[in-house]
């Protein structure tokens, strides 16, 4: 069985970000980008499940501008077996990243498909279902845990949802994102990092995959959103709680 | 314009995250029709059917989707419906609350209609304009959706809260309908099964929508620590909460998570107890009305948000706290 996964570029998590002061956007020129940590959770159980038996390959997908070469040499340092890297340079939404993904699965075929359940960036939170839905696939968002039955070609997953943890079985095929607590993503070291440099990695636009990148969507402007103003420093538990009771009138 | 709203119903009510959709809703335009989409089986869909009915003034319609399918929330079938539904209807809206069941059906479903969905909207500023935050809540964006009907969304319920009065008008009850389920069958739907549920204890008021809000972080340094602050949320009537590191840690399970990607949280008091104030903690309780923070290092970034803000040992304060607050009405 092949496991596709998905990873994104993104501003790395450790940046303090800006606005850019015409508001169309966050500076990213000059700015650290790495893979988007739900990425990584998404990148290594696939890996783990590789290294259990139970999978033959991993193919590591990205997309977006020439630069995204250098995540996929990450995942590919990471161990992912190669990538494919979907070239393009208009921004991509969620929906147009969701049909080319349904291409790519139309020729590679894969028993299972791994994505981080958001992106840092946008926050959107929505591909995986989207590829799930555009597959008819079965869906298991906000993964924590994943059990792999072989022989009866079931997942079974762990959810973390409002309220507590929901555990779903899936058929195989199936779509699955990865929350937080799934795993302890590992590190590239650098005979790995060696390594992945001859690993292969095939490049599509969209236009070969036949998929037409429209938007149905606009950004109007990208503002910091308002500062909330420090308050007061109080000395002892007795102030404070004469602040609660007669200022703020809360308790 | 008339908009559905996916609804998310429990012990036969309707989830107030439900009530806050039809609020933002409600504010899509004037003359909006809203109808309330439940699913489910049994007594309970039918309970929850009629608190739907008169949950809230803006309620036009009750459409009832009663099939074993539906016995537990699951994506496909949810998805399935609601492109059926959409199919029929031809709603220029689609708004469900940014909960677990609303991101993890609403994209799905937008799929399914070839159209861009719009995640944890927090405010509307006309029937196609919205605004969400992105960066973990440090820039915030917005958008114009251009495409065709439905426009659909998930909308984060602290931005859209629930007018006191709305809860008791009784006044217009709206009219129940059930949605014929006979084109809905297709093989794949079999393809995932709900196998369990753990929940937590469920005595203490919902982290979502709690008056108050008291939370640990690293700072508490074990699960044993950790129930004192379960002790003075007790006392106050409030909601446990908890960072990631606390959570991490494993001093408590991942449902009591506030943060960028656990709960957003805005009660009228939230208190922070050894919560260093990590930006994505930050993001997931920013719009709480009062902000009390306790810890030990001054320089702690939680104190740039908080209203009050005390410097000290919290294995002394929370203790002092417990004994001198008052005890809730």
């Amino acid at each position: 069985m092949k496991i596709m996964v998905a990873i994104k570029r993104v501003v790395d998590y450790a940046v303090k970000i800006r606005v850019k002061p015409d508001k169309t956007g966050v500076e990213t020129n000059n700015v650290k980008m790495s893979m988007n940590p739900f990425c990584e959770i998404a990148l290594e159980e696939a890996l783990k499940i590789r290294e259990a038996g139970l999978a033959s390959e991993v193919v590591a997908v990205s997309m977006g501008p020439p630069q995204c070469v250098d995540t996929l040499r990450t995942g590919l340092a990471m161990g992912a077996d190669r990538g494919i890297h979907v070239e393009a340079t208009t921004g991509l939404y969620p929906l147009n990243v969701a049909k080319i993904f349904k291409r790519l699965v139309e020729l590679e075929n894969p028993g299972l498909i791994f994505l981080g359940k958001q992106a840092i960036d946008d926050d959107c939170n929505q591909t995986g279902q989207m590829v799930a839905g555009l597959l008819r696939w079965p869906q298991a968002t906000f993964a924590s845990k994943v059990v792999l039955d072989k022989e009866k070609q079931v997942a079974t997953v762990e959810r973390e949802v409002d309220g507590g943890l929901e555990t779903l079985s899936l058929d195989l095929p199936a779509v699955i994102t990865t929350d937080l607590r799934l795993n302890q993503p590992r590190y590239a070291t650098l005979p790995n990092i060696m390594k992945a440099k001859s690993k292969v990695i095939k490049k599509y636009t969209p236009q070969e995959l036949n998929v037409d990148i429209r938007s149905d969507l606009e950004v109007v402007q990208v503002i910091e959103p308002p500062k909330r103003k420090a308050g007061v420093i109080v000395s002892s538990v007795d102030e404070l709680i004469d602040k609660l009771k007669n200022e703020a009138h809360v308790i | 314009a008339s908009t559905l709203v996916l609804a998310e119903h429990e012990n036969g009510s309707i989830k107030a995250q439900t009530v806050s959709a039809v609020v933002a809703a409600k504010s899509l335009s004037e003359d909006n029709s809203v109808s309330l989409l439940l699913a489910g089986s049994g007594q309970s869909l039918k309970d929850a059917a009629k608190h739907a009915a008169s949950c809230h003034p803006s309620v036009s319609q009750v459409l009832v989707a009663d099939s074993d399918k539906f016995e537990y929330p699951i994506a496909e079938p949810w998805a399935k419906l609601v492109q059926m539904i959409q199919q029929s209807g031809e709603y220029s809206h689609i708004v469900s609350a940014s909960s677990s069941f609303g991101k993890n059906v609403l994209p799905r479903a937008a799929a399914l209609l070839d159209v861009s969905p719009i995640t944890d909207v927090i405010e509307i500023s006309s029937s196609s304009q919205f605004v969400r935050p992105i960066y973990a809540g440090n820039a915030l964006c917005t958008v114009r959706y251009t495409g065709a009907n439905p426009c659909m969304l998930t909308i984060r319920p602290t931005s859209f809260p629930i007018p006191p009065s709305s809860a008791d008008s009784k006044c217009n009850e709206a009219p129940i309908s059930e949605v014929d389920l006979s084109t809905l069958d297709e093989d794949y739907l079999g393809k995932s099964r709900y196998v369990g549920h753990t929940s937590q204890d469920a005595e203490r008021p919902d982290l979502g929508s709690a008056r108050v809000v008291v939370t640990g972080g690293r700072g508490l340094k074990s699960a044993e620590n950790f129930k004192m602050v379960e002790k003075l949320a007790e006392k106050l009537g409030a909601a446990v909460g908890a960072t990631r590191a606390a959570v991490d840690a494993g001093f408590v399970p991942n449902d009591l998570q506030v943060g960028q990607t656990g709960k957003i949280v805005a009660p009228e008091l939230y208190l922070a107890f050894g919560v260093s104030g990590a930006i994505q903690h930050i993001a997931g309780m920013r719009d709480s009305k009062v902000i009390v923070a306790v810890n030990r290092d001054a320089d702690a970034p939680i104190f740039q948000v908080a209203d009050y803000g005390l410097v000290g040992d919290l294995f002394e304060v929370i203790p002092e706290l417990i004994e001198k607050i008052p005890e809730k009405k």
